[in-house]
């Protein structure tokens, strides 16, 4: 009897271990900013090349940051959810637009609505791997110091707002 | 009409291996070139995860590629490059992590586990070499 205890044991010990395995997703990768300063930036803004957008406009309130682009399909789902987020004007929106094409993007946002504050043009990249960014959409929620405070990889939607974001922003809003 | 069976197919096959993925070298100095490509093998592309960013046509991993090749040419180390990537993706990135506090079990736990095999194969042999020889067999 006593020799089959040691491996019954060590299934047991082991099953906890597999279910955890299973459970988490691989695809989901916590931001290496939590709890840190956002990166810094400073882009020329989709609209006028002349203004620029940088981390310091960020600081003051808490915040959105998109990262989206016209290539990406998941943008445009969430995009609907962005615009009635925009018009409940409880928490600004800021967007890096992510390796795209300026004219695609302008028209995106004038035939689709503009839920942004101001949008980064980050037309080769860098400032979005700089965030850490992998995929499109990102949505980054930031606290008044600029701090990151949650990412959400995905299209947004109002049931993941509720449960991702609105505890959050109550708990900083405290 | 056969060969040009035999050609869709081969477009068809190879598709995918033509495009993105960057030909021609990325340096002139065979060195630079040798470690550019030994770095980019050991990096992972964060949207298709099993796959090395050498080999995955993905933007993100072509812009990696790009950052990776900047950053040498700007003559930085392979530890300063790596820096660079694990503070943007953590270590999850390389596929050979750092050791550190994080990715200590990682590194420890095979040679634990090695460890403990041979200490229950050791005491199950020596177990069964205590057992009397069972020879019943032998005298039917």
């Amino acid at each position: 009897m006593n020799r089959y205890v040691l491996p019954l044991v060590a299934v047991l010990l082991l099953i906890p271990i597999m279910i955890l395995g299973l459970r988490s997703d691989p695809s989901e990768l916590p931001s290496q900013y939590l709890g840190k300063p956002a990166p810094e930036f400073n882009l020329p803004t989709l609209k006028d090349p002349t203004q620029f957008i940088s981390t310091a406009d960020l600081r003051g309130q808490v915040s959105l940051v998109n990262i989206w682009a016209t290539w990406c399909g998941g943008c445009r789902v969430e995009h609907g959810f962005l615009m009635q987020l925009h018009e409940e004007q409880d928490v600004p929106i800021y967007a890096i637009n992510w390796r795209d094409n300026r004219d695609d993007a302008l028209k995106w946002l004038a035939q689709l609505g503009d839920p942004y504050v101001a949008s980064g043009f980050d037309a080769d990249g860098r400032v979005g791997i700089d965030w850490g960014a992998y995929g499109a959409p990102e949505t980054f929620l930031l606290n008044a110091d600029g701090h990151v405070v949650y990412r959400f990889t995905g299209p947004l939607s109002a049931a993941m707002w509720e449960q991702e974001f609105v505890p959050r922003i109550a708990e900083l809003e405290k | 009409m056969m060969s040009r069976i035999i050609l869709l197919l081969a477009f068809v096959l190879f598709a995918s291996s033509a495009s993105g993925i960057d030909t021609g070298k990325a340096f002139d100095d065979p060195e630079m070139q040798a470690r550019y490509e030994r770095m980019i093998a050991e990096v992972r592309c964060v949207t298709c995860q099993n796959q090395n960013i050498r080999d995955s046509n993905a933007f993100i991993a072509a812009d990696l590629r790009r950052e990776i090749r900047r950053l040498m040419g700007e003559g930085k180390s392979d530890a300063e490059i790596k820096d660079f990537l694990v503070t943007r993706y953590g270590d999850f990135v390389l596929y050979r992590p750092r050791f550190s506090g994080k990715t200590l079990a990682l590194w420890v736990a095979p040679f634990l586990l090695v460890l403990f095999g041979s200490i229950a194969i050791f005491r199950v042999v020596r177990h069964r070499m205590s057992l009397p020889i069972d020879d019943e067999g032998q005298k039917q």
